[in-house]
């Protein structure tokens, strides 16, 4: 479709209007780059090269800052539990949210409807302002500053969408599938796991992709579950981080490259995949 | 179809069902819906500290919306939200369907655009609130040591430290971070629009305003219903930005104070003083959640109205 459309597109089109459209792209696409390209620059400089000069390149073998970053800080830790609480929320959002998809998907019931409403609902709640509440029962589970209390608020934020996304993908499939594995004398769970999953990689890719990426960038519920700093996660650690240092401006872009690298060269390497599950919510 | 294992086996498939949709449902029920039919409750009652005091009815709502110490504080934060959200709709909205109109022609390095556009967007909030904050620093920020080698010295400000340009930092930074996503939500939205719609228009010689006015803007119609939505619920939820780039107190002056600040603080309290309200945080979260659900609702069904089926 694109590259049939795409003639149609381009044709037609006014040479002053094609100009303008190219100077726009341009100059948006620098000033999307440049303020992250400074942050990296400024990472190799020392605090009074950033001070004397702001826009001149700097000597990339001064790498510092990275060392004293990563060895003499506690972002390796932050690292860790990012890591961590990412991967094991990631983790239980496709295992729970492909349980109930599965179910709602492939078994016909009554229950369905209900099942589908009560998941849309905390789809539509923002959980946020439910923080108090959240506060007291994770202090009353005693939760309360670990890093489970991150993982299953994340769990309960993203199950929801999962469903969703997994629920619309399985009931895509066609019945003979199963059919044919039942004939077999396949088990229930058996024709789930060994026939129907293997075929539903992509959407737990996209379901995947959509929750880790806010995930890994909360700040707001740790700030408010988490004091002990050896359970900080990334974007909490970093305000502690930004704290210790607010004069030493080699460090603070220091700190800042590493922690905006990881996720930045993975959305680099894996652009198409990362713009559709994050606008999967809201491209139909 | 799937009714024959059900009434040749009924109780193993039950249990096999239930397997299924139990646990991820009394996850739910215990870490959103619990939750948040306590917020409510909450907010009827009087708090010390974190233990639940006596029910006091509506005081603390009272005490949120016509209170002598509360309710200034928070009509001053709802009209910053009211002015990032008119403002963001339409640097961050408007910005993104311009772009996304000029990504969807495909010129030359558009790939390369789509790209760059959709970067700060994958960053942590945290990452930008700092970055800018460094950016924005009056003595070596970039900003002003551009300004100062154009010889532009006098535009130079301490940008926000000004009451006058604090806001409008806030909204930048936030623009900056998230333009891409309605950019691209509206390039997906162009780009299932039938490609003959628009060249029977062109061959018809509609101009380009015509055709964007006539033919793309109603087109693009439910992109926009849930643009708009996202865009409202996130600016009455707005913390992080304000949070990193000027603190707590919403400095100077409170000129940038925003619910989310003003909430963090009932509840949580801050360095200055640290009392936690939790009863009137649960009021305002409370009227927050009503304010942001039924407005929403309306957003959403107006803006599905002008929605057009092809």
């Amino acid at each position: 479709m694109t590259a049939i459309a795409s003639d149609t597109r381009a044709s037609r089109q006014p040479i002053s209007f094609a100009f303008l459209a190219q100077a726009i792209l341009i100059a948006n696409s620098f000033i999307m780059l440049y303020p992250v390209v400074v942050m990296v620059l400024s990472a190799f400089k020392t605090t009074g090269e950033i001070f004397e000069h702001p826009f001149a390149l700097p000597d990339f073998t001064q790498v510092g800052n990275f060392a004293k970053v990563l060895g003499e800080t506690a972002m390796p830790t932050y690292f860790a539990n990012s890591i961590l609480v990412t991967g094991t929320s990631v983790l239980l959002i496709l295992v729970l949210g492909t349980m109930a998809g599965y179910a709602v998907a492939r078994y016909e019931s009554r229950t369905n409807t209900f099942i589908l409403l009560f998941f849309l609902a905390g789809l539509m709640l923002p959980l946020k302002l439910a923080v108090i509440p959240l506060f007291i029962l994770l202090r009353d589970l005693g939760l309360l500053d670990s890093r489970w209390s991150l993982i299953v608020t994340y769990t309960a934020i993203g199950l929801p969408s999962a469903v969703f996304i997994m629920a619309g993908f399985l009931r895509t499939l066609p019945s003979e599938l199963e059919d044919a594995a039942r004939i077999d004398g396949a088990s229930e769970p058996r024709i789930m796991w060994s026939v129907m999953l293997p075929l539903a990689r992509p959407p737990m890719a996209i379901a995947a992709i959509q929750n880790a990426v806010p995930i890994w960038n909360d700040f707001f519920f740790p700030l408010v579950f988490i004091q002990t700093d050896a359970r900080k996660t990334l974007p909490q650690g970093l305000t502690t981080f930004m704290g210790e240092y607010t004069t030493d401006w080699g460090m603070l872009f220091a700190g800042l490259t590493i922690a905006a690298a990881p996720i930045t060269l993975l959305y680099i390497a894996l652009s198409r995949q990362f713009i559709q599950g994050m606008t999967a919510g809201a491209v139909k | 179809m799937q009714a024959s294992p059900q009434q040749t086996r009924p109780l193993k498939h039950h249990l096999w069902v239930a397997f299924l949709v139990v646990p991820p449902i009394v996850f739910m029920s215990l870490f959103v819906v619990y939750p948040i039919l306590s917020a409510f409750a909450y907010a009827f009652y009087d708090w010390k500290g974190l233990a639940r005091g006596e029910f006091v009815g509506l005081r603390n709502f009272r005490e949120v919306l016509f209170g002598a110490t509360m309710a200034p504080v928070v009509w001053n934060a709802f009209l910053h939200n009211v002015y990032a959200l008119i403002a963001l709709m339409i640097i961050q909205n408007g910005g993104g369907f311009i772009l996304a109109w000029l990504l969807y022609k495909e010129p030359f390095g558009f790939r390369f655009h789509r790209v760059a556009v959709f970067v700060p967007v994958v960053l942590s909030t945290i990452i930008v609130g700092f970055l800018w904050k460094l950016f924005l620093n009056p003595n070596f920020g970039i900003i002003n040591q551009a300004l100062y080698a154009l010889g532009l010295d006098s535009l130079a400000k301490p940008w926000l430290g000004d009451s006058s340009t604090a806001l409008g930092a806030l909204i930048l930074a936030n623009a900056w971070h998230f333009v891409g996503f309605p950019a691209l939500v509206y390039l997906a939205g162009m780009q299932r629009i039938p490609p003959e719609i628009i060249e029977a228009a062109r061959l018809d010689g509609t101009n380009e305003w015509q055709l964007l006015k006539n033919i793309v803007w109603p087109l693009v119609a439910p992109s926009t219903t849930i643009l708009f939505t996202l865009l409202f619920i996130g600016a009455f939820n707005w913390f992080e930005i304000p949070y990193v780039m000027v603190g707590l107190d919403g400095s100077p002056f409170g000129t940038t104070d925003v619910l989310g600040l003003v909430f963090y603080r009932t509840a949580f309290g801050n360095q200055s003083a640290s009392i936690q309200n939790f009863g009137m945080g649960s009021a305002l979260a409370t009227i927050l959640f009503l304010f942001i659900v039924v407005f929403a609702s309306m957003l959403t069904l107006w803006l599905r109205r002008r929605e057009i089926q092809f």
